[in-house]
């Protein structure tokens, strides 16, 4: 999972896995940039290397490079003495920092372990935002170009083979209808697939906002300044303040729905676009993550088991299409 | 909504006035590369003086906007034209430039570089190849560097910077330490070290011979080889960072801290704040950028919406759609949704204010921009960006 900082990935991410787990899968969400959004999605304590159950078959992590060494040293390189790589840990560090491709396969292993070892049934990975994911999911292949022989170079292969298997890897991009996400999402997905051979499976257009107002009912929301009087009449001087903010959401609504016009346009054959609406609650955590996955459910439509007999812009469950769209093709 | 306000006393213009250099920090998604651009555009007008903006952000509808083809290393002053279209005279110049990594990365070897033969091994290298194009807070490095390089050149009065996309935009600041940190540090010696002394020197041998099996030696070498030619750049890279990291930490440089008022990019700014002043830089101004106007939040308005929901019950929709010549039921429609749609406004900006009076715990200027209906596509619109945080209506 991936998409530019602040369009809700994390959320997103913690969602599919908690719809995976309602349906009964293992599944593990593993946190990548430390900053203990997961655990804020999850309602607990901060997470750590050691994955933990946060929801019946949910268990969450937080990806940490020392601890993908001491595990990595552990199993694949028989280093028996843990104590000793304390230093170790901290010279590594620094040649971490300098060479490349080195503090990403560690943590891309990691996950890759986890699926070649079946130990989860899904391993959703909130990965790094757009602008540093493709040196992320790209280190094995930087590795094996790099390192001509060793033990990391012998690994490389058989990550490289779970991560460009389309029927293992997937990559779900969120984005907001908004200019700048909606630009990196489709610069990443043309990137994606030339740097690494992975290719992105989905597209989450977070945060939609529905449309309040057909073409007509919009004739009549432009001309109500004419009849101020009556509204102010009926329902008080700060009725205006109401018209405004129904106008102003319709006004951002028309612009998101642009961008996503400009996302479906650009995107290969065969991306699903899934969308969620936004959602105007108070809440946060747990909450958020069960009606963002709810939303998801809905969109792909987990209970009807056919993902592709249905028309992705036909249902709204306030009645509203959410995209902007149409009956008559237009936009807004 | 805002009026064009040319008070010089607005806070914001204090601010653009008393520095030489402004770093514009802030999560991804808040608009930080539009805000550092409206915030150039603002000095250039009403301040005067070269200003110079700095973005990283590849985003061409930027270029567009300041009216120049493409933006790349090489600053590029943004024609008058462009301020005449917006019906302004600017009383200085605006200059852009961007980040390019790679393009940079080899000027800087060049510059650094003690002769031609160090310069083309290293641009040769193929580590170096890839740690300039991939590795990650390379970036960070090259952002002081370039700033450094920018700003001893003495030719502007002001730079604005949008700082690079960092998973932490401290690492930023951090950068010019690590760089010294790096050149001083036992590590690098002892990768510099020829390749077989080292096999003899104990106290590195367990090292040695697990990075040996995980690694390969060969890909030891390489990393050996690579830092011996860059260790021949040391001094200059050195000195580079202590005088980015002096000019960051003094009065010469303020922070403006941008956010949205959703959750997670308030969570980061608050953080981010907190950090600066921990390391004494210096916090000019937060502002929260994409602002509902508060006007959402007076429970007038909330006792309104029900009042308009109740009038529509009766027979409001069909007066006004007399008054208008429209179909009663459409009316009815349109007024009755407006009604109950306020509820989720008013949910979303009472939150806002929650999180602004969060931000203003940290420090004394918090500016808002409302969040717009329209892209940003002129210098006229960055310049009425820039007039939300000098008048602050929101």
């Amino acid at each position: 999972m991936t998409g530019k900082g602040g369009v809700g990935k994390t959320t997103v991410a913690a969602a599919l896995g908690h719809l995976a787990a309602r349906s009964g899968k293992r599944v593990l969400v593993c946190e990548m940039d430390a900053k203990d959004a997961l655990a804020a999605a999850f309602d607990t304590g901060p997470l750590e290397f050691e994955p933990r159950e946060v929801e019946p078959g949910l268990f969450a992590m937080s990806m940490n490079t020392e601890d993908a060494l001491r595990e990595y040293l552990r199993l694949f390189v028989k280093v028996p003495f843990l104590g000793r790589i304390g230093p170790l840990a901290r010279t590594f560090d620094f040649v971490a920092d300098a060479a490349p491709g080195v503090k990403e396969i560690l943590a891309v292993g990691k996950l890759c372990y986890e699926v070649r070892e079946r130990h989860y049934d899904l391993v959703v990975v909130d990965a790094e935002a757009s602008g540093h994911i493709v040196a992320q999911i790209g280190a094995p292949k930087v590795i094996s170009d790099l390192v001509q022989v060793g033990l990391v170079r012998d690994q490389t292969e058989w990550m490289l083979d779970i991560l460009t298997d389309p029927h293992r890897t997937g990559v779900v991009v969120t984005t907001t209808a908004e200019e700048m996400p909606v630009t990196e999402t489709l610069d990443l997905l043309a990137r994606l697939v030339d740097e690494t051979g992975v290719r992105a499976s989905t597209v989450v257009a977070n945060r939609v906002l529905p449309a309040l107002f057909d073409r007509r009912q919009s004739e009549v929301v432009d001309r109500l300044d004419e009849v101020e009087d009556l509204l102010v009449e009926a329902a008080g001087a700060a009725v205006t303040i109401v018209v405004d903010a129904a106008r102003t959401t319709e006004a951002r609504r028309r612009v998101g729905a642009g961008h996503l016009d400009r996302l479906r346009g650009g995107l290969a054959d065969g991306t699903d676009v899934l969308y969620v609406p936004e959602l105007f609650t108070r809440a946060a955590g747990r909450r958020v993550v069960k009606l963002v996955g709810d939303a998801l459910a809905a969109e792909i439509d987990l209970d009807h088991h056919d993902p592709h007999g249905h028309d992705p812009h036909g249902h709204d469950p306030h009645g509203h299409d959410p995209h902007g769209h149409r009956p008559d093709g237009s936009v807004g | 909504m805002a009026g064009r306000s040319d008070t010089p006393a607005a806070p914001v213009d204090a601010l653009l006035a008393s520095r030489e250099m402004i770093l514009v920090a802030g999560s991804g998604g808040v608009g930080k590369t539009t805000v550092a651009a409206a915030l150039a555009a603002n000095a250039a007008t009403h301040i005067g003086g070269r200003v110079l903006v700095i973005t990283v952000d590849p985003a061409r509808r930027l270029a567009d906007a300041l009216g120049i083809g493409a933006l790349g290393n090489v600053a590029i002053r943004v024609p008058d034209e462009a301020f005449v279209e917006a019906g302004i005279t600017p009383h200085g110049e605006l200059w852009a430039a961007m980040l390019d990594t790679k393009a940079g990365w080899d000027e800087l070897i060049r510059r650094h570089a003690p002769d031609a033969e160090v310069r083309e091994a290293v641009l040769g290298n193929p580590l170096y190849q890839n740690i300039t194009s991939r590795f990650v807070h390379s970036h960070d490095y090259l952002a002081m560097e370039q700033l450094h390089e920018l700003h001893s050149s003495g030719e502007y009065d002001l730079i604005v910077v949008d700082t690079p996309p960092s998973r932490n935009a401290l690492d930023v600041l951090d950068a010019p330490g690590r760089m010294k940190d790096f050149f001083g540090s036992r590590l690098l010696r002892w990768l510099t070290v020829p390749y077989r002394s080292r096999l003899f020197t104990a106290a590195s041998k367990p090292f040695y011979q697990v990075a040996d099996r995980v690694l390969g030696s060969r890909f030891l070498q390489d990393i050996a080889e690579f830092f011996v030619l860059f260790q021949a750049m040391e001094s200059g890279f050195v000195r580079h960072a202590e005088e980015v990291e002096q000019l960051l930490g003094d009065h010469r440089t303020a922070f403006v801290v941008v956010s949205t008022l959703e959750a997670a990019p308030t969570h980061e700014a608050a953080y981010l704040a907190r950090e600066l002043g921990r390391r004494d830089y210096h916090l000019g101004a937060i502002i929260a950028n994409r602002v509902l106007p508060s006007a959402f939040t007076r429970p007038a308005a909330a006792t309104s919406a029900r009042a308009l929901a109740g009038a529509v019950e009766s027979d409001l929709a069909d007066e006004v759609a007399v008054r208008l010549d429209a179909d009663p039921d459409v009316t009815g429609g349109v007024l009755a949704e407006i009604a109950a749609r306020f509820h989720d406004v008013a949910v979303v900006a009472n939150r806002e204010a929650e999180r602004r009076a969060e931000l203003a715990e940290q420090t004394s200027i918090v500016l808002t921009a409302p969040a717009l209906d329209r892209d940003i596509n002129d210098v006229a619109d960055l310049l009425a960006l820039a007039d939300h945080f000098r008048s602050d209506d929101t």
